[in-house]
């Protein structure tokens, strides 16, 4: 019997019948519909009717994103005495009262974490056609340990001055999956959130990235497929627009963990090479050496212009002759190449005014361990944190960078003082952040504990300060904003709705 | 009255194509981000063409199944069939939150942007929301060809219901079925491209991408809003058809 001659068969009753159970089964339908529904709630990410207000398609028009108010910066307790680290809320808007201070707080639950480098869940790279989805908020900090390889995190809605942990990955987890720890830096990508990795549980390598889901931050696992010959690892970033990711190489965390090993040095052990990879297949392609005696290869700033292929990278310290660098990446004949385009020079100093490790140097390196691009690419902020000084270039030729500003503030001998607050000052500028719009500047002056003591062996008092750059060049302090963090050390600053090394962007 | 859902169909596929056409994340933007990394008008041009085959064959697939499952099925499970899919699919992108292929690349050959457009078609259940016109037009095409059929089998003076010109029939209403698919597959798709085309040519010569701040509603929720019309719509008149008998 075929279905038409058994529907012909139905008396009117028997129809009325099979439509009563049609409509039950759609009900069961309906049913399974709405618990589907209600299970997703279990995600973090909330879509949203419109793209969050801070996602920009291009860094032109993110440089006509309106002034923060809030910076969240991490806040390392180096006390060993059980407080934990924090995530603090600063007032940054200049017309508020409470501007230029901590007006809340978010201590982490376990102590000894040693955040370092944090990143939003999402950012302006949601909106990259490819995979788009830019309903979703920029509103969750993604907050690696780098001491304790956990991580965080941590919900700055509903109230940002407020925020509130979520969810906290361990490092067991974070092992058993990606066969990574001790996470430093965090980059939203287009298909997920990337997270560096220093290098494997037992302390050797090698270092990479892993990646977490956008929705629900569950670690998906290693990102690497190929990795060439790259071991060593710290920094990453990438040109949206060439599918094509760059990593830098510090050291293992073996090699870090208990302070800079003069023996590593000495033998040019550490990182000193550019890896470039294909990021759509994940796969090794280039290794660019930037020559041995330019030891720890760190913060990796690309064009924001996803139509431009050249960035900037720091080399903390020559083996020649104490000088830091700054080399420019660039496409040369269909390959990647790289040359030293700024030489920080080390500043001769009395043997009884250095740390015991730099005595028999007579000289302090300027030890470049930061540095930032503007939005714009127009600007480079380069962090001399041995002596203390803040350097601005205009990077317009990006092959022929000019020195447009200079601010002192600390350093291992000068201790130069701020317009609010009178020296002498420790610790340098460290990490540097700059807003959206390219005028303000922020500055933290911590490194990492154990290198914090060798470098700054009296022990550092942290600070932020604010800088105001001038759109054609120079910058200088604002006189109202010293926040002192006495003996606790700030670290990494993110404004709130983005900032000058938290978005990438596919909009030329 | 055939012609009346004929005309129905026509507007229906037209309608869509429009719909899909309108989506950012279907095809025009990554056009305009060609353009712009490129920074000129062709690359944008270049692009469409692959952009369009992928979405064809997205919404080709649909029709193929639909026109395979029509030999078999009456019109009415096909509808039910139909509907419950498209209700299903809906509930699914819900649960997974809309998602899609996490496609990671900017730099792509036409192959591959075909292949892209596919994917994204495919995962946003775009061939699977025109399942209801296809499955309309197929029922259409049933009733056409079947009145044909016992004409010519009265003539013959044959009782309707003998086998022996079914086979017949069925190569007869496969022919004339995948001429309607492909009709509708082209219909649907020159809609699309038509109004993909202008979007990004619009957006990249006048609007710009800022555009895209205020004007980019989030269009997940209408989707699986039009998925769950659909799919009602389309297990409503597959009940209806039994009722009715």
């Amino acid at each position: 019997m075929n279905y038409q001659s058994w529907l012909r068969r139905l008396t009117p009753l028997n129809r009325r019948k099979v439509l009563k159970h049609s409509m039950a089964a759609g009900g069961v339908l309906a049913a399974g519909t709405l618990s589907a529904v209600g299970a997703s709630k279990e995600t973090l990410a909330v879509s949203t009717w419109t793209p969050d207000p801070t996602f920009y398609p291009s860094p032109r028009s993110a440089m006509k994103a309106p002034a923060e108010t809030l910076a969240y910066v991490a806040r390392i307790n180096p006390n060993g005495n059980g407080q934990s680290d924090a995530i603090c809320v600063v007032d940054v808007d200049p017309a508020s009262t409470a501007y230029g201070t901590v007006i809340g707080e978010l201590e982490l639950t376990y102590p000894g974490d040693e955040l370092h480098h944090f990143g939003w869940n999402a950012c302006s790279s949601m909106l990259c056609p490819t995979a788009a989805h830019p309903h979703v908020q920029r509103r969750y900090l993604i907050v690696p340990g780098l001491r304790s390889s956990r991580l965080y995190v941590i919900d700055t809605q509903p109230d940002p001055t407020n925020p509130k942990i979520v969810k906290t990955i361990e490092p067991e987890e974070i092992a058993a999956k990606t066969g990574y720890s001790k996470g430093h830096t965090v980059h939203c990508g287009p298909d997920g959130i990337y997270v560096s990795a220093l290098g494997a549980p037992d302390g050797g390598g090698p270092g990479g990235i892993f990646v977490l889901d956008h929705d629900t931050f569950d670690v998906r696992g290693r990102w690497e497929v190929d990795r060439g010959d790259q071991y060593l690892h710290y920094d990453f970033w990438w040109h949206l627009g060439y599918d094509t990711m760059i990593t830098s190489e510090w050291g293992t965390p073996e090699m870090v963990e208990t302070g800079i090993q003069p023996e590593l040095l000495l033998g040019a052990q550490y990182g000193h090479r550019l890896h470039f990879w294909d990021l759509r297949r994940r796969r090794h392609t280039q290794t660019v050496d930037l020559g041995k005696e330019n030891q720890i290869v760190l913060e990796l700033r690309p064009a924001h212009d996803p139509s431009k292929t050249y960035g900037f990278v720091n080399t903390v310290v020559s083996l020649n002759d104490l000088s830091a660098g700054i080399f420019l990446w660039y496409r040369d004949n269909g390959s990647w190449a790289a040359r030293k385009v700024i030489q920080i020079p080390a500043e001769p100093a009395a043997e009884e005014d250095l740390p015991p490790a730099l005595k028999p140097f007579k000289a302090v390196p300027p030890l470049v361990t930061d540095i930032e691009l503007s939005v714009d690419d127009r600007f480079l902020y380069v962090s001399c944190w041995g002596t203390g000084e803040l350097k601005q270039y205009d990077v317009s030729d990006p092959f022929n960078p000019k020195e447009t500003g200079s601010v002192r503030i600390g350093g291992i001998v000068r201790r130069e003082g701020h317009p609010a607050a009178s020296g002498p000052l420790n610790g340098g500028p460290q990490m540097v952040e700059v807003s959206r719009d390219g005028k303000r500047v922020y500055l933290t002056n911590s490194l990492y504990m154990t290198w914090d003591e060798q470098f700054y062996p009296d022990g550092i008092n942290g600070w932020l300060v604010k800088l105001d750059a001038d759109p054609e060049g120079g910058m200088r302090f604002d006189e109202r904003f010293f926040l002192d963090f006495g003996d606790q050390r700030p670290h990494q600053v993110r404004l709130q709705g983005g900032d000058a090394s938290t978005d990438s962007y596919c909009f030329s | 009255m055939i012609e009346l859902s004929a005309s129905w169909s026509v507007i229906s596929l037209v309608a869509l194509g429009a719909f899909h056409g309108l989506n950012p994340a279907m095809g025009w933007l990554f056009a305009v981000a060609r353009g712009l990394q490129e920074r000129r008008l062709r690359a944008v041009l270049v692009a469409l063409g692959p952009i369009a085959l992928g979405h064809a064959l997205a919404i080709g697939v649909a029709a193929v199944v639909v026109g395979l499952l029509g030999l078999v099925l009456p019109a009415s499970a096909l509808l039910l069939l139909g509907g419950g899919a498209l209700l299903i699919f809906a509930a699914v992108k819900v649960a997974t939150r809309f998602r899609h292929p996490r496609w990671v690349g900017m730099r792509v050959g036409a192959r591959e942007l075909v292949l892209w457009s596919f994917l994204m078609a495919t995962a946003h259940g775009a061939g699977l929301m025109i399942v209801p016109v296809l499955a309309q037009q197929s029922d259409t095409v049933a009733t056409v060809a079947a009145s044909d059929h016992a004409e010519h089998l009265g003539h013959a003076g044959h009782a309707a219901q003998a086998d022996p010109g079914g086979h017949a029939g069925h190569a007869e209403r496969l022919g004339e079925g995948l001429v309607a698919s492909l009709a509708a597959v082209g219909l649907h798709t020159a809609a699309m491209f038509l109004v993909m085309g202008m979007l990004a040519v619009l957006v990249y010569r006048k609007v710009g991408v800022d555009v895209l701040r205020r004007a980019w509603i989030n269009l997940d929720f209408i989707w699986v809003g039009a998925l769950v019309v659909a799919g009602a719509v389309t297990l409503g008149s597959g009940f209806w058809s039994i009722v009715a008998g």
